[in-house]
């Protein structure tokens, strides 16, 4: 599926198996799920703090086109991409 | 040590008893020279020194972890740590109220392991009834919404049933599947024989596990592990020595991996003597064969030193008898033909059925 196809009307949510938690050797915080853990730059992470499946796409990508002082036509493609890959990973989750 | 060094993983094997006795166990084969030997205390402290330098992962492992009548107290000193905690189960002894306990202290996910899709074929792997009781622990996770990893290692006598054994992880609604090739080691380097599939067999499963993944993306993470028997080139065993993991055994050895503790010549650390941060950074053990200057050729001028770090040494150790050189896994390696000669075996069944040699624990 390509990011295209997700309706900004989604809402995603982090999965059950993740913790998102800071990494106080790097600063930086990651999504730990078994095994393994994923590094995420300052915009993944603010991605996936607004993943509580309260919240619509395109409600996250207006949230953070306010934090990041950015618009929203140039946040929307990366939003979608970094979403969809995480969604194929089982990371995130569609709320019902 | 090199600023790339950074422990994000702590195993801790709280002991090495189990009620299974896998012929492939990746526990040591003398079992008896490593008794329980570290109280609660002692854990909570290697768990506190882990998370300090560093360590974000937690594996309750063994033996069977469920043999600790501490447990609840190990996951619930790691949750104040905010650690991922991950147990590595086979599910028994345990009753659904434990388990309870034990999310309400604070786990963050399990780990079941099944030996085959059919009971009776789980059951002689396994070297005792548990199939049954697997199953129903793994719905016991499920209902209480704990994120669950089945684990299924493969090998010559259940590859065949891949499909089957997919489809009952799927019927379970697991979080994670993890089809691990057995590495041969320790009790599966002594029944080698009758476990090393063919390359047959392994090209039909990988293929079924490939269109398993792509077919369930999103919904179950599947994972199947090349045997390095047959990929050419070594694994990064461990993702390096010394450099991501550490390993804590249940007398106290700190070490790089599962079996460096049967490594002649390294004189590994107990952590009821010295702290995690100073084994990890000082110990002569974890620097034997951390970065490249140990590196024999053909590692040392290899474009994938970085990759694979020379492989496994313990099965550099176990099957040439140094742990210094190549791993015979690899096709450079001037002793490859170790592998290749194990795997010429592994092509026909054998004219008789090899006998299992079970787990044990000798005295």
């Amino acid at each position: 599926m390509s990011s295209e196809a997700l309706s900004l009307e989604l809402r995603p949510k982090l999965a059950a198996k993740t913790k998102l938690r800071l990494d106080p050797k790097s600063n930086k915080y990651i999504l730990l799920y078994p095994e393994k853990g994923l590094l995420l730059n300052p915009t993944g992470a603010a991605i996936l703090k607004h993943c509580d499946g309260e919240q619509t796409l395109a409600a996250i990508i207006a949230a953070l086109a306010v934090e990041f002082q950015s618009d929203s036509e140039v946040l929307r493609p990366e939003v979608l991409t970094f979403v969809q890959g995480l969604l194929d990973r089982g990371l995130l989750q569609a709320a019902p | 040590m090199t600023t790339d060094d950074r422990l994000y993983t702590l195993i801790a094997e709280l002991t090495y008893l189990c009620p299974l006795r896998c012929v492939y166990c990746s526990n040591p084969t003398n079992l008896a020279a490593h008794p329980d030997r570290l109280s609660t205390a002692d854990w909570l402290r290697v768990f506190k020194q882990a998370a300090d330098l560093g360590a974000l992962q937690l594996n309750l492992s063994g033996g069977e972890p469920l043999l600790r009548r501490d447990l609840e107290e190990l996951v619930a000193g790691a949750s104040a740590l905010d650690f991922y905690s991950n147990l590595i189960t086979s599910g028994q002894p345990l009753e659904r109220e434990r388990l309870v306990r034990l999310k309400e202290a604070g786990l963050s996910s399990v780990q079941v392991s099944i030996q085959d899709s059919l009971p009776a074929e789980s059951d002689r792997i396994a070297g005792r009834n548990s199939f049954a009781q697997k199953l129903e622990v793994a719905r016991w996770v499920k209902e209480l919404d704990l994120p669950l990893t089945l684990n299924v290692v493969l090998h010559r006598q259940n590859l065949d049933r891949i499909a089957e054994i997919i489809a009952l992880a799927e019927h379970l609604n697991v979080d994670r599947l993890e089809l691990a090739n057995t590495q041969y080691l320790a009790w599966a380097l002594e029944n080698r024989g009758a476990l090393l599939p063919s390359r047959a067999q392994l090209d039909s499963a990988r293929e079924i596990a490939k269109a398993a993944k792509e077919r369930l993306k999103g919904k179950m993470e599947v994972l199947f592990v090349l045997p390095d028997y047959y990929s050419d080139r070594p694994k990064a065993c461990m993702s390096g020595w010394g450099k991501r993991y550490l390993l804590v055994t249940p007398d106290g050895l700190a070490l790089p991996c599962h079996l460096a503790h049967t490594l002649p010549g390294l004189q590994f650390d107990n952590v009821q003597q010295r702290s995690l941060e100073d084994i990890w950074q000082h110990s002569a053990a974890f620097a034997a064969f951390r970065g490249e200057a140990w590196m024999p050729e053909p590692c040392k001028s290899c474009d994938r030193r970085e990759i694979d770090f020379g492989g496994c040494r313990c099965q550099a150790f176990h099957l040439t008898g140094d742990a210094a050189v190549t791993d015979p896994a690899c096709g450079l390696s001037p002793k490859h033909a170790l592998i290749i000669e194990a795997r010429a075996a592994a092509q026909q069944p054998p004219l008789i059925p090899l006998g299992l040699r079970y787990r044990e624990i000798r005295r």
